[in-house]
């Protein structure tokens, strides 16, 4: 596969905070990328510095095998879309689009029309009047419309309500099936966003923590749920990363799969199993890291836990002859 | 969507259902990837995972320039698939409820008879 973006050990340093700690990662040609992360974890760091919007303290980024800054050539070909879009006072969505139009070589306008009748935006209101949604509505617009080959969009949906939201997934969708292309979307809202993406870069604190296909990440984890000596025998030997308990019930949460002998086991033990939605997995890794060792609500899990500095989870592709899929290194 | 396997084993599934139930006969058309795509709201490249095991599985062919379409024996392959995975699907964890509850396989056999309609072996 090939990649389209290369960051090597990027760091961005503030005064009195390090945004990204000597992060390394490809982003594959023509894959959707889900950059998820807790606010203030580095994604929109990241994203400014991918698209040259701001300058790495140290490290290398590539774009199309090129630095992207001020790098017209590179820059025409990639879209950013941000939060919060800025445009000057007495602008309408028109000129909006008019303006994207002549920016991005491969603009389609049969799209952008499309999307504003899907989006019922008053393309004649200045930015300045249209409500919260509308104005999401304009960047996600431009997002796709681009058709650029890199497009980033950093949360521009959360303006949108969840039926809006909803049309701006399917027309994503419909439009990368048509015209693929490299798509990184940041998103805390991590369920909505989970089915759409083929891969995972989950940031925590500036550190790249997970980067992982979607599905690998998926199957990450592991729930049992039911009598709490049978929950532990069931999870003993097994990395904890939650646990919830009512009375005599338990619930814990491990990283790891069961094969079939195993679950046949604990079935016939009188547990349940769940699966766990990326979001709770996100949830609850990036909680114990905050909380600086395992079982973040108190209990402790058997085993030692992840050391919470500079810790990395993965799947199946390690370079660790005995690791397992889904240990933590 | 059933969070316990993995999406393109879901998307897999779906489409054996609508050839096991007549609904995409053989030698017809399957849908596309894209389209599988977008209609579950999913990355294109999941559904891509669960064509392409249908592929491998002899479910599915391609014919180039076309598209995918039901391989002929595809009905009869999967029926004879659920048959032999219908024991550990089905009859095992059924057994083991009725352990847990304290029904025996005669009870279990007079439930199913009485469930299909023909009257059970005792009263």
């Amino acid at each position: 596969m090939n990649s389209v973006i290369q960051v090597r050990n990027l760091t961005k340093r503030y005064k009195d905070a390090l945004a990204l700690d000597g992060v390394s990662f490809d982003i594959e040609q023509d894959a959707i990328y889900g950059l998820l992360g807790r606010n203030g974890a580095g994604k929109t760091t990241a994203m400014s510095i991918l698209t040259a919007q701001n300058l790495p303290t140290s490290g290398e980024v590539r774009v199309f095998g090129e630095n992207p800054y001020e790098n017209a050539r590179v820059l025409s070909r990639m879209c950013f879309v941000r939060e919060s879009q800025k445009y000057p006072d007495d602008a309408t969505p028109r000129h909006a689009f008019a303006a994207a139009r002549l920016f991005f070589p491969r603009w389609d306008q049969g799209l952008a029309d499309e999307l504003i009748d899907d989006f019922q935006l008053p393309l004649k209101r200045t930015i300045k009047k249209l409500s919260r949604g509308q104005l999401s509505a304009v960047g996600v617009i431009i997002g796709l419309a681009s058709r650029a080959e890199v497009t980033f969009f950093d949360e521009p949906y959360l303006g949108l309500d969840a039926v809006a939201r909803q049309i701006f997934y399917d027309r994503l969708l419909a439009d990368y099936a048509e015209v693929p292309r490299t798509i990184l979307l940041s998103s805390h809202l991590i369920d909505e966003v989970s089915n759409l993406i083929e891969r995972v870069l989950l940031i925590d604190d500036g550190r790249i923590i997970m980067d992982e296909s979607a599905e690998d990440a998926r199957a990450l984890a592991t729930n049992v749920v039911g009598d709490a000596a049978a929950v532990d025998r069931a999870v003993n030997g097994r990395e904890v990363i939650h646990r919830e308990g009512l009375g005599r019930v338990a619930s814990v949460t491990f990283l790891g799969r069961l094969d079939g002998a195993e679950r046949a086991a604990v079935v016939a033990d009188g547990l349940e199993l769940a699966p766990v939605s990326l979001q709770q997995l996100i949830v609850r890794l990036t909680q114990q890291r905050s909380a600086g060792r395992p079982g973040a609500d108190g209990f402790s899990s058997s085993n030692s836990g992840p050391d919470s500095s500079g810790s990395n989870i993965s799947g199946t592709n390690t370079t660790d002859a005995d690791t397992q899929e889904g240990s933590l290194r | 969507m059933d969070e316990g396997k993995p999406l393109f084993v879901q998307i897999a599934e779906q489409v054996e259902a609508s050839i096991l139930d007549g609904s995409i006969a053989e030698e017809s058309q399957a849908p596309s990837t894209n389209e599988l795509a977008v209609f579950h709201r999913i990355n294109p490249a999941t559904a891509a995972k669960g064509v392409n095991m249908l592929v491998d599985k002899g479910v599915l062919y391609k014919r180039r320039g076309i598209g995918m379409f039901v391989a002929p024996g595809a009905r009869e392959l999967l029926l004879k698939e659920r048959r032999s995975d219908f024991a550990e699907r089905y009859v095992q964890p059924l057994l083991a409820e009725a352990r847990r509850i304290g029904l025996g396989p005669e009870d279990v056999a007079d439930l199913v008879r009485t469930g299909a309609g023909a009257e059970p072996a005792k009263p």
